[in-house]
């Protein structure tokens, strides 16, 4: 029953947008933890420009599935190629795809020890080699842009959890991605700071980013995304518009987590 | 069956909460929970119990204070005509006999260094002082900081050895002028930003190297006869200078992915970690030249200094490798995720947390490697403590061990404290970004 379902997903993928070629494609890809089976066969292939939100319930592998596109978890089986760069054990590619692909996370990840500018300077100066002015001009950019330039000269600990959230986004952005992954990125925070991260997001949506969000915000999902993926136990379940997938889910699984999460809102 | 509640209940009367909307102003907290006389109160005095212990206490350091002012001061001897030290045997006991410190203060210091060269030592001690001086201000923080180190340590070994007692290595007036040329020349380059850091550096250990020796003029004295606080000093410094790059390596590298380094790195600190500091110290001066080829001879000072190294290092990689792994994984994902190199993680967000955590062990070693440096006089070289011990050896002067001691410790209490207060200041100026 699967195999149809992901033939199906992968048709839509392909279909939605024919013409470019996908910024990311996921080929029947498979992961273990030990001998628990994390990703079976997952197969989705993401258009430039797209905005794709991926939901399910809780270990159902979405936040393993977005961490094999850069590489921060490592698949077994499949082919993942990001960019038209394929993954693989050549550190050269890896290096190539982690530079054009930002990533926010759940627990934000900033770095304690360096101030607000410098997080967002750190990859501009060592990985792309940029002058120190020319990426503090371009750091002080992107601050203004998630609203909080006036707290450059803070450290993260200073910070209110939204704010942290926002400067993690605006330390990816400085890299100049093509794509953006986000990890859960509102799960750890306070409801009052959500609505300013996800403006942030809105916003970013707006500009043509490619973003992979892996959240339980609906409203979001409605707002910005072209595609919402359902992942349980491992599978894409279903893949479609907001409105097929929140208002016509067509299997049990679906209509069970919708559900849930809707008595939980 | 539940124990009789004798607990003294209050009965609640009046309304305790506020109206809300009810504003009230701030006031500072009443006499009796601030204040000197309050924390005496909440900590002497409390009970009749603590204060009948804080008044023992009090009794007893007052005993003990006034009895070591007598001896040290009131009673002590701090000079005796000739070696006669009939006066001080008479105070045993009863006053100090700091003639004997007076008398033989150079011997622990300087140990059988030549005695007119004296000036030599005293300055190496001055220098290595100002040595830590300078590493230990922040704002000095910067790569030429290894040139100053260079320098310092160039000059240091000239000063001990000296050296015009062989000519084969007293430099030509052209390899004086090539030196400064050389020295010149690369200055002006790095200045300019041409050239790396490290060109300026061997120009300047060869010019100290050309110049010093010649122009001081100073006789060579064989390591054998050095001794005393510059030996502490030397495998201190050297000890925990090479020792503490190594542990970052071998920390990193037990956690390394690769299996070849990761097993080298455990066998590394697992095998010096078992054996005590005083059996590598003895292989290293009994057992080590047994494999060396006919002739060659490596010094003996040397030897004590590479076990040093290797030992220090075994213990510190296990402070580092616990820093390591107090940090959140998620650090090093993001690392990841932006495409930092593996070195750049490493030395960008990796080790500059985990050393700021570890501070604290890290300099409980420090200064636990600074004394142990006295385990040597096993293989018998010279260091601060066995001068001590050898400067009452003379009849005249035997049984004045307290006093000696008590200026040896002093010496090493001025380091080691000296290390202590600064890493409590090192800890809070780096931890800043901890505060809210």
């Amino acid at each position: 029953m699967s195999q149809t379902a992901l033939a199906e997903g992968a048709a839509v993928a392909s279909a939605a947008q024919a013409d470019a070629p996908p910024a990311i494609l996921l080929d029947r890809v498979n992961k273990w933890f030990g001998t628990l089976h994390v990703l079976r066969d997952v197969s989705l292939a993401v258009a430039p420009r797209e905005r794709v939100v991926v939901c399910g319930p809780s270990g159902s592998g979405k936040s393993t599935m977005i961490r094999c596109i850069n590489r921060l978890e490592q698949h077994q089986e499949g082919r993942i190629v990001v960019d038209g760069i394929e993954l693989s054990d050549d550190l050269r590619a890896l290096d190539a795809i982690r530079r054009e692909v930002g990533m926010v996370f759940q627990s934000f990840n900033l770095f304690p020890h360096l101030t607000v500018l410098e997080n967002c300077t750190l990859a501009p100066i060592w990985v792309r080699r940029m002058p120190r002015k020319e990426a503090e001009d371009l750091a002080m950019e992107l601050l203004t842009r998630v609203k909080i330039p006036e707290q450059a000269l803070k450290y993260p600990g200073q910070l209110s959890g939204g704010q942290q959230q926002r400067v993690a986004i605006a330390r990816a952005l400085c890299m100049r991605p093509k794509i953006m992954l986000f990890d859960e990125p509102t799960s750890a925070l306070d409801p009052e700071m959500i609505k300013e991260v996800l403006d942030v997001m809105v916003e970013l949506a707006e500009t043509g980013m490619t973003m992979m969000v892996v959240t339980h915000e609906m409203g979001f999902a409605r707002q910005v995304a072209d595609r919402v993926v359902f992942m349980d136990r491992g599978e894409i379940v279903e893949v479609g518009t907001p409105e097929e997938v929140f208002n016509d889910p067509k299997t049990d699984r679906l209509k069970l987590f919708l559900s849930q999460i809707l008595r939980g809102h | 069956m539940a124990p009789a509640d004798t607990t003294t209940r209050v009965q609640l009367e009046t309304a305790v909460a506020r109206v809300p909307g009810e504003a009230s102003a701030p006031r500072s907290p009443p006499m009796t929970a601030a204040g000197p006389v309050a924390w005496l109160r909440a900590n002497l005095f409390s009970s009749w119990l603590s204060t009948a212990v804080t008044l023992l206490l009090i009794y007893l350091i007052a005993r003990f204070t006034i009895g070591f002012v007598e001896w040290a001061f009131v009673n002590a001897i701090w000079e005796v005509p000739n070696n006669q030290t009939q006066a001080c045997r008479e105070l045993k006991g009863i006053g100090a006999c700091w003639a004997v410190v007076t008398e033989k203060h150079r011997f622990i210091l300087f140990g059988t260094y030549p005695y007119e060269e004296h000036w030599r030592p005293a300055l190496v001690i001055l220098l290595f002082v100002a040595l830590y001086v300078v590493s230990a201000m922040r704002r000095f923080w910067r790569k030429e900081l290894v040139t100053v180190w260079a320098g310092a340590l160039t000059l240091i070994g000239i000063l001990m050895w000296g050296g015009n007692t062989a000519p084969g290595l007293l430099p030509q007036p052209w390899e004086q002028l090539l030196a400064l040329a050389l020295l010149l020349g690369a200055g002006f380059a790095y200045v300019r930003g041409w050239i790396g850091m490290l060109w300026p550096t061997a120009a300047l250990v060869y010019a100290l190297l050309a110049w010093v020796g010649p122009v001081l003029d100073m006789p060579y004295v064989p390591q054998e006869r050095w001794g005393g606080l510059p030996i502490t000093l030397i495998l201190a410094t050297f000890g925990l200078a090479f020792a503490f790059p190594l542990s970052i390596l071998v920390a990193l590298g037990r956690r390394s992915s690769l299996p070849a380094i990761k097993t080298l790195c455990v066998l590394y600190v697992e095998l010096i970690r078992g054996v005590p500091l005083i059996s590598l110290l003895f292989m290293a001066s009994v057992m080590f030249p047994l494999f060396l080829p006919e002739g060659m001879n490596i010094d003996k000072l040397l030897r004590a200094q590479i076990a040093i190294i290797l030992f220090a290092g075994a213990y510190l990689a296990e402070v580092v490798r616990g820093g390591l792994q107090a940090l959140p994984k998620g650090q090093y994902e993001a690392a990841d995720a932006l495409g930092l190199t593996y070195w750049q993680k490493t030395g960008l967000i990796v080790l500059p947390q985990a050393l700021r955590l570890v501070i604290p062990p890290l300099v409980n070693t420090f200064i636990g490697f600074f004394k142990d440096t006295s385990l040597v006089l096993i293989i018998g070289i010279f260091d601060l403590l066995t001068a001590g011990k050898t400067a009452i050896v003379e009849p005249a002067w035997q049984g004045f061990g307290v006093e000696v001691y008590v200026f040896v410790g002093v010496i090493y209490f001025m380091f080691c404290f000296a290390m202590s207060r600064y890493s409590q200041n090192l800890e809070a100026e780096l931890n800043r970004h901890r505060r809210r």
